[in-house]
């Protein structure tokens, strides 16, 4: 024979229901031999009034009405043990509703009803103890992937690294300067992509992805594919000496495929991104280079003193068991021609197109041309919210970012380019963080940069010039400039094959591919799977500083999982 | 003198007005400016097309009646496709017409319009000019 | 094969130049254009009120005359003609409580029910004829003739009645490649020459079409090639002005596409009724052999 107690919650912030009504209801119900309403349930004297009366009525079973049940099923569950009661036989009821008391007394008694059912048909759970590995897989090798990996690999434990490109480092090292310090990421970064290259703890298998992952939380088996490189990385020993000779100039995806004059910014078909590649080690691109295409040349193999070429080289596989993954698989902006009414110009580029061009360690060492011409421009313009912000034809959210890096980009271009003008076509300024708003101002007083508020609505090519239609709302008047360079904010979306990846994890995603969060406030750094925790923009638009503050908070759930030497799974959730 | 804004001026009759003709929800527009950027009569125009809108929201009929901005509207649509909000400019713009127009007000005057320029142009011009600036 | 057809008022006076070449043209290229018996005016321009349906009557009905001859199709050569009647059509299809109020109205008429295709003369070319087969058919490619196609507004917006990309469309210079011109990008390609401004201040319109003009002639066009009557009548006749006042302009031919293609598809240039341009092509033509037969 059951004892049921059944405990409805009627503090101010409930559904608003008729409580005497479900009280009486819920009496007569067979099997329930306790019901009663109280106060804030989930706070400790509405707890012990649980507890007190699992003690003497001899409740066998528990229902609790309550908000939301991802929130307040741990509080309830110690409470009962605590207690003496099994925790599956305590069972919480949603009944958050938003219509008149009527139809939410109606809607409450329904799922009582069938959580009552549920609690009576309830079984033990079966639970398994699972050991968990300690060691951890974090996927993209950006700069929330390399805090994360750098702090659990602190924390004495075994971090295996992959990376899709061939060095890790992400977007952030092929920045120009960081805001609101004017850092140059290649300096700050830097050190951390050598040291996560040279920690014990750490592995790197760049240009490779991720293959298959099967398991659970404690124990994920995953299949690494180790993309062909067609350069042994054992034998090779980074001179790139090779590279030095091979004929091709191609446009380079790091370079983000730039066309600037003399071809500066192309690389060859055996290439390293950049002079602070970690592991720095090339790659051969099959689809440009000469041996592959027709045949020919060879000049690599020659030049190589440790013959590390190897054209047969295929991908390989590895197969890790670990305890714990992290994604932080990073961003990617929308492309510009998602954007019809802006032409299709050299010189309407993106905004990490730019970063390349003023970046000191860029293809142009930091000189500020044109891609068209390779004039220095004396007038440029920076379009905010270009796709954001735009639930018609883009993205409805933020980008988070665009405003400080535009503003920040104008004010590098003045410091190279003393006589020029930088114009930013705005629609609000989103200074949020620390020294934020005090750097926009600096840019409008020291540099004279011009805000202008109101989206462009066309942009084209007349003779030399671009032109760019917009508007000052503030004034009322229809703005046209003729400008050298126009720099467009593109919207964030996270990377490419962000949700081929989430399939393989079975993590969920937002309606943009963005991995969604357990809860969006309490609960930020937790995948829908237990044991997969997200870092950086991977979840959604944000900057360096929170991006890295969210790769150390990650490692924390890590490292508190691999405090435990097992944790215990209900036999549904291990598959 | 100060506008004055309260429940009065933003849910006028007006206002409902302009929403149930047009069957936009004005509040939507956060005055990003890109309809005024792109309109082509805009040269012309006494108020821009997005002070228009933010006139309207806050239920300023009077103001929008001194302006000839949307008189000098062509209904090329331009607007209505960019908005980065989905509001239909031009159907507001037409509700705005059609409330001026309703009350028995022309804003074409026939008989001024030289023959030679009725001789010459093509008939829609006529016809849809009358439907668009007269009552 | 044949296909009904909607002339709309201006095409029988102002615009003959454009409904005599496209008959033509389509009967090259071996489809009857069939006049639908019986229609009226659409209204020119599409009722945006949302509180009324009268003026979707005229629009509708002429949809029920295009149902009474059997067809499911009709195209028109206005791109005004065609701006209306879709967009009606589309309202009530969208709306059947709209639909119902004006079946019951015109309760003398059959009742309409959304199943008439409205289609641009444009669109007949692309999807039913197929450039390749245009291809075929071409006797005097158009060789050496540069031209910048203006597509104006009605054809392509709002978006759910365009025939093309709002923004870039290629339709036109599809057909113009396929006849062997030399096709122009211009800036203004899509943008308002005015439209019944005109009439009302025509100063603006002006103003517009210089804008639009000069664009064109920047670009090194030798002609604009148009679809629309009334974008014809804005940029054709204000160059009159421009040709006086400016020392720098002496005039850009303006044509209509089905002209170009009449003379492309090798038919006597008396079809394309060249003299009833408001710029008179044919000394450019001339210029560039291609009026010889």
């Amino acid at each position: 024979m059951e004892r049921i107690g059944v405990f409805i919650c009627h503090c101010k912030l409930m559904t608003p229901i008729d409580t005497d009504a479900v009280l009486e209801a819920v009496r007569e119900k067979s099997g329930v031999v306790h019901v009663e309403a109280c106060e804030d349930l989930c706070v400790t004297p509405g707890l012990e009034r649980v507890q007190e009366a699992i003690k003497s009525e001899g409740l066998d079973g528990v229902l609790v009405t309550s908000c939301s049940p991802v929130l307040h099923e741990e509080v309830f569950r110690h409470a009962v043990t605590a207690a003496g009661l099994e925790a599956y036989r305590m069972r919480l009821v949603d009944i958050r509703s938003h219509d008149g008391i009527k139809e939410n007394t109606e809607r409450a008694l329904e799922a009582i009803d069938s959580e009552l059912e549920a609690l009576k048909a309830s079984q033990p759970p079966v639970l398994r103890k699972v050991p968990v590995i300690k060691k951890v897989l974090v996927i993209g090798g950006g700069i929330a992937g390399i805090r994360a990996s750098l702090d659990i690999a602190d924390g004495g434990y075994q971090v295996i690294l992959v990376e899709r490109t061939h060095s890790v480092g992400g977007h952030m090292i092929q920045y120009s300067e960081t805001f609101p310090t004017l850092d140059c990421p290649q300096c700050i970064e830097t050190p951390l992509m050598t040291e996560t290259g040279q920690h014990d703890n750490i592995t790197i298998y760049a240009h490779s992805e991720i293959e298959e992952v099967s398991g659970n939380i404690g124990n994920f088996k995953v299949k690494i594919r180790r993309k062909a490189a067609y350069v042994d990385w054992d034998k090779c020993n980074g001179c790139l000496m090779c590279t030095e000779k091979c004929p091709p100039r191609v446009l380079s995806e790091y370079e983000r495929y730039l066309n600037l004059p003399k071809r500066q910014a192309h690389r060859r078909a055996i290439w390293v991104p950049h002079a602070q590649a970690v592991p720095m080690r090339p790659i051969i691109d099959r689809e440009h280079c000469l041996h592959f295409t027709k045949g020919k040349c060879g000049v690599c193999v020659d030049t190589c003193p440790n013959k590390a070429i190897d054209f047969e080289q295929e991908d390989s596989f590895v197969e890790v068991e670990v305890g714990a993954i992290v994604v932080a698989s990073g961003f990617d902006l929308m492309p510009k021609s998602y954007i019809k009414e802006y032409d299709a110009d050299p010189d309407i580029i993106e905004g990490i197109e730019f970063e390349r061009i003023l970046c000191p360690a860029g293809p142009t060492t930091g000189k500020v041309i044109r891609p068209s011409d390779g004039k220095e421009p004396k007038e440029v313009a920076f379009i905010s919210c270009c796709g954001s912000r735009d639930a018609e034809h883009g993205v409805p959210y933020c980008s988070r970012v665009c405003c400080m890096y535009l503003v920040k980009q104008a004010l590098l271009y003045k410091h190279v380019c003393h006589d020029g003008q930088a114009y930013i076509f705005y629609i609000d300024i989103r200074t949020t963080g620390k020294n934020y708003e005090e750097f926009v101002q600096r840019a409008v007083e020291e540099d004279n940069v011009l805000y202008i508020r109101g989206r462009a609505s066309k942009i084209f090519r007349e003779g030399d010039k671009l032109m760019v239609w917009g508007s000052d709302t503030l004034t009322g008047k229809r703005i046209e400039i003729a400008c050298d360079l126009v720099v467009l904010g593109m919207a964030m979306l996270p990377s490419e094959g962000a949700a081929e990846l989430a399939a393989k994890l079975g993590i969920a995603t937002d309606e943009y591919g963005f991995m969604t969060e357990l809860h969006p406030k309490l609960r930020p750094l937790e995948s829908s799977v237990p044991g997969i925790f997200l870092a950086g923009c991977c979840q959604g638009p944000r900057d360096i500083q929170d991006t890295v503050a969210q790769g150390g908070a990650a490692a924390s759930k890590v490292l508190a999982l691999f405090a435990q030497d097992e944790v215990e799974l209900e036999e549904a959730a291990v598959s | 003198m100060r506008t004055e804004i309260s429940t009065e001026t933003l849910y006028s009759d007006f206002v409902k007005k302009v929403e149930e003709i047009s069957e936009q929800k004005l509040l939507s527009c956060y005055q990003c400016g890109k309809c005024s950027a792109g309109c082509p009569m805009c040269f012309a125009m006494d108020l821009l097309p997005n002070q228009i809108i933010r006139l309207a929201q806050l239920g300023q009929e009077d103001d929008i009646a001194r302006a000839n901005t949307i008189w000098i509207c062509a209904s090329c649509i331009t607007c209505s496709v960019r908005c980065p909000r989905g509001v239909d400019l031009a159907r507001v713009m037409e509700a705005l017409r059609l409330i001026e127009a309703r009350k028995n007000v022309d804003h074409v005057e026939i008989p001024d319009i030289p023959k030679e320029t009725i001789a010459e142009l093509p008939q829609l011009a006529m016809v849809g000019g009358f439907r668009k600036l007269t009552a | 094969m044949t296909l009904s057809y909607y002339p709309g008022c201006t095409l029988k006076t102002k615009a003959k130049n454009l409904e005599d070449s496209a008959i033509a043209a389509m009967e090259a290229l071996g489809m009857e254009l069939v006049e639908l018996p019986r229609w009226n005016c659409c209204g020119t321009v599409y009722s945006f009120a949302g509180d009324e349906e009268l003026h979707q009557l005229a629009p509708v009905r002429n949809l029920i005359r295009v149902k009474e001859t059997g067809s499911d199709k009709v195209a028109t050569l206005c791109s005004f003609c065609y701006n209306t009647l879709k967009r009606a059509d589309l309202l009530v299809r969208n709306n059947p409580d709209k639909m119902h109020t004006l079946n019951t109205f015109m309760e003398e008429e059959i009742d309409y029910e959304g199943d008439v295709d409205v289609v641009h003369l444009l669109e007949v070319l692309r999807d039913d004829v197929g450039w390749d087969a245009i291809a075929e058919k071409v006797q005097k490619p158009l060789e050496g003739l540069k031209v910048a196609p203006y597509y104006g507004c009605t054809l392509l917006r709002p978006e759910d009645i365009a025939i093309d990309d709002v923004e870039r469309p290629t339709i036109m210079h599809d057909l113009l490649k396929t006849i062997g011109c030399n096709v122009v990008d211009f800036p203004y390609a899509t943008e308002c020459c005015g439209s019944y401004q005109i009439i009302s201040n025509p100063d603006f319109v002006s103003q517009r079409a210089w804008d639009i003009l000069s664009s064109a002639v920047r670009r090194k066009a030798d002609a604009i090639v148009l679809t629309c009557p009334l974008c014809d009548a804005n940029l054709g006749q204000t160059q009159k002005e421009f040709i006086e006042k400016r020392s720098d302009f002496t005039g850009i031919p303006i044509l209509y596409f089905t002209q170009l293609l009449a003379l492309a598809l090798g038919l006597d240039p008396e079809v394309c009724r060249f003299e009833l341009n408001y710029v008179d092509p044919r000394p450019l033509l001339e210029s560039k052999g291609l009026l010889r037969q």
